[in-house]
């Protein structure tokens, strides 16, 4: 058998149509496109790709089973470590993880697994073969899990069917964290996220919304109501602004505000949906993660002429997925590289009018082992938009933090807590995802929602 | 769901609710605020917490009609339910007995102010409290502030009751007559910008509750920034009150306006606004 050396291409709207609406982009793979890409797995012996996915998806056996068409096999092999396979599918950035350990990544482009993933995780969905979920015994102890993001939610699901009795507290009116405010539409449809989140009530665990812990309740205050553990998942929800001049001009966002507004309120409906969106013609996205990417491809679906990347660093420094950039380019998002802004000016009447950039050329590698980035003298130059959108990073949301005493810190604000379990220095407070990393992803988010619940599980059976 | 247990109009454009959230209520302290959501496709807005009934589990709510969702909401009576309602946000009032504090109350300011100064006046202070409206007709709240007061003084602006003027103008006045040891001003951006500028030569402490718009109240978005001194600081979670002294008024009043041509497009497009027959 001779190797295919190229992937199966993803099916996806038209650029040129897409970026008039929020369906998703990439339509998924038919039957016959999985089968072929299945086929070009020669799976290996030694499961390079394994070792690159945080959960240990056993990729080879789920494979295997979708070229012997057995779907449903396949998605059960993939759920015995993955909840959300129709999520990671979408999201994973697999070039950093299983894909960059894919065998025939040597050679031509590795197998597809994530497209698989999705293939198969969306056939049980439509089929609507979900097993009815099987609620275990009570062991009578209880768990307030707070965030209802990828960590609390993977947590609170695994706990549930250890049979504890979970209680989810959500700060907005949604669960989902991130993958309901944050991640556009046209990349995760919120359809699927909410039908995990079903599924998750299903097994019996209480979801809360409207609970802010900190405001409402504090983690002492869930110790002393009877929780016999606590697990923090709160994210990194705090979004950081630049600190130059001209940053609290009208038409400066933060991504989180710009996309939230957007993705949880529904503003691209508005006025059938009441919370508006101003986005002007110009619109530049400061930094060129996933976020910025988001946001750069939302500003054109809503109305933006042009819209911009704007990035301190070079292109092959960019931290978003491949194929986020890739969309991204083309429908028309415009790079500017080695750029970033210094000062944003305003109209008399308080809009943004435009910011001054200053261009940079890279240096020396830093700690990060990337080249860093130094300003050119003298480079200057005025850059007209009408729209500024900062998605340089988020921190961690310090209302937890700072309410519980008695767990210790990062300096950045982060919560510290054991690797594998999410102990933190707090008895029986357990903690994990963007919490405790940073700004991390999706599938990090759940395996440590996973590790803790387990760690969680052990230490109610050994507590009297 | 959260159940509205009574409603009374305080003015023609002013309503206040009893909504049932016990364990809001549990927690709720003066100066904090509540974010609510109608229906499936409203916005969410914040409004300041009059008042709370820790046994009854109630929170009160005063809120003024100006646009889409402060029109739809007025429009519910009692027994309707609200989708959503989060709170206690925001950083409580930091009550102590400073000896003589005047409170400035303008439009419908006056409802959050009222359970500030009942807590100032518990904890030991005299009490000057300034009251004001576009006129009688408008002015909330004038019994139940005269109860919390040592004394209470009224402006209209158009003198249809009490002093004819701006409650900066009475203000004025109490600072050239007495030593003052703090101020507590709420209303709308305008009058707390003055009141500030009026406070400012005599050097007496100025609290201000900031009111920009928001979207989740947690410090997630950043949509409620202020710049107080040097620094951008979130009204949800470092606020609402700050020192009014140090605040950039001008660049407040702006980002107040950012969604003015889309409010009234809500409110054009809009079923209720208007439209529900009770406006
Ligand atoms: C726009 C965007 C795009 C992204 N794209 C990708 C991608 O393509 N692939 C990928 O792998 N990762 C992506 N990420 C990162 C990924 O979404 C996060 O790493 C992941 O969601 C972290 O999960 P979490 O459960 O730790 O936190 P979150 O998803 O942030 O959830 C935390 C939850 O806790 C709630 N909360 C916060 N404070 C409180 C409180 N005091 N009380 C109660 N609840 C509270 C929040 O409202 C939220 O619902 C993206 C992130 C963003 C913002
Ligand atoms: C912390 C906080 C506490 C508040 N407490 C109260 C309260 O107790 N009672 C009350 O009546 N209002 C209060 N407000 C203001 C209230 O949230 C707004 O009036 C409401 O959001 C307007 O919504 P709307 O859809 O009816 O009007 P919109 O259609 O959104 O706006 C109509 C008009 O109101 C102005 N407006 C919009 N947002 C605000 C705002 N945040 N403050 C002042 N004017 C605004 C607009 O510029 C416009 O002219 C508070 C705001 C904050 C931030
Ligand atoms: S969960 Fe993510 S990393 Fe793991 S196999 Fe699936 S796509 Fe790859
Ligand atoms: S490394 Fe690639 S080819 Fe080998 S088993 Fe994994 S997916 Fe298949
Ligand atoms: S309202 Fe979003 S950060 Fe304050």
């Amino acid at each position: 058998m001779s190797l295919v050396l190229e992937k199966t291409p993803m099916p996806s709207q038209d650029p040129k149509e897409r970026i008039k609406n929020f369906d998703e982009v990439a339509t998924g793979y038919t039957k016959e496109m999985a089968l072929k890409e299945a086929d070009r797995c020669i799976q290996c012996k030694k499961e390079p790709c394994r070792q690159g996915c945080p959960v240990e998806v056993d990729i080879p056996a789920f494979i295997a089973k979708i070229k012997e068409e057995d779907f449903e096999g396949a998605i059960k092999k993939i759920k015995e470590k993955n909840n959300l396979p129709a999520i990671c599918g979408r999201v994973c950035p697999q070039e950093n993880q299983c894909e960059k350990y894919c065998t025939l990544g040597k050679k031509g482009e590795p197998v597809g697994i994530g497209r698989l993933e999705r293939f198969v995780a969306d056939w049980q969905l439509e089929t609507g073969r979900i097993e009815e979920p099987q609620i275990p015994e009570s062991t009578g102890k209880k768990v307030a899990v707070v965030g209802a993001g990828p960590a609390g939610l993977t947590a609170a699901a695994d706990l549930a069917r250890m049979g504890h009795q979970v209680t989810v507290f959500e700060a907005l009116h949604v669960a989902g964290g991130v993958l309901m405010y944050g991640i556009p539409e046209f990349r995760l449809p919120k359809e699927i996220v909410q039908r995990e989140i079903d599924y998750i009530r299903k097994l019996g665990v209480d979801i809360q919304t409207n609970s802010v812990i900190g405001k409402i309740d504090t983690v002492d205050d869930l110790l002393e109501q009877g929780y016999d553990a606590v697990f923090i998942g709160t994210g990194a929800g705090l979004p950081y602004f630049m600190n130059i001049p001209g940053e609290n001009y009208n038409g400066v966002y933060s991504a989180n505000e710009f996309l939230t507004r957007t993705n949880l309120m529904k503003a691209y409906k508005f006025p059938e949906y009441i919370t508006p969106i101003k986005v002007g013609k110009r619109v530049a996205v400061i930094g060129a993660g996933n976020v910025a990417m988001d946001a750069a491809r939302t500003a054109l679906r809503l109305g933006a002429e042009e819209s911009y990347i704007v990035y301190r660093r070079a292109a092959e420094q960019m931290p978003a997925r491949k194929e986020e950039i890739e969309h991204a380019e083309e429908e028309g998002v415009q790079f500017k590289l080695l750029t970033s802004p210094i000062e944003i000016h305003g109209t008399e009447d308080g809009w943004v009018k435009g910011m001054t950039c200053i261009k940079y050329e890279l240096g020396e590698p830093d700690e990060s082992g990337r080249r860093r980035p130094i300003p050119i003298e003298g480079s200057e130059f005025f850059m007209e938009v009408d729209t500024i959108v900062m998605a340089i990073g988020q921190g961690p949301n310090p209302l937890v933090p700072s309410t519980t005493p008695g767990l210790e810190l990062k300096p950045k604000g982060t919560i510290v807590a054991e690797e594998g379990t999410g102990k933190t220095t707090k008895e029986g407070v357990f903690a994990g995802g963007d919490i405790v990393t940073g700004a991390a992803t999706v599938i990090l988010a759940m395996g440590a929602g996973k590790n803790a619940a387990k760690a969680i599980d052990e230490y109610l059976r050994n507590k009297k | 769901m959260y159940r509205i247990v009574a409603k009374k109009v305080l003015a023609p454009t002013i309503k206040l609710f009893e909504v049932k959230a016990p364990k809001v209520a549990a927690k709720a302290q003066a100066g904090q605020f509540i974010i609510l959501r109608v229906d499936e496709k409203g916005e969410r807005i914040p409004l300041t917490i009059a008042d709370f009934n820790r046994e009854a589990g109630t929170i009160t709510t005063i809120f003024q009609e100006v646009g889409y969702t402060t029109k739809q909401l007025g429009c519910l009576e009692e027994g309707d339910s609200i989708l959503d309602f989060v709170g206690p946000l925001g950083k409580p009032t930091e009550i102590e007995n400073y000896g003589r504090v005047v409170c400035v109350g303008g439009g419908v300011g006056i409802a959050p102010l009222y359970p500030i100064t009942r807590a100032l006046k518990e904890a030991g202070n005299e009490i000057i409290s300034i009251i004001g409206a576009r006129s009688k007709d408008l002015l909330i709240l004038e019994e139940e502030m005269e109860a919390v007061s040592d004394k209470l003084l009224v402006a209209t602006d158009d003198g249809s009751y009490g002093h004819k003027g701006f409650v900066t103008d009475l203000l004025k006045q109490v600072l050239d007559e007495q030593e003052v040891q703090h101020i507590w001003a709420i209303g709308p951006g305008i009058m707390m910008k003055v009141v500030s500028e009026t406070t400012r030569p005599y050097k007496v402490p100025t609290i201000v509750s900031m009111n920009p718009i928001m979207v989740d109240g947690t410090g997630m978005c950043g949509a409620c920034r202020v710049s107080v001194g040097d620094e951008t600081k979130f009204a949800c979670v470092d606020g609402p009150e700050f020192d009014g002294h140090l605040i950039d008024w001008d660049l407040a009043l702006r980002r107040m306006n950012i969604y003015k041509d889309e409010e009234k497009r809500a409110e054009a497009a809009g079923s209720c606004g208007g439209g529900c027959g009770c406006h």
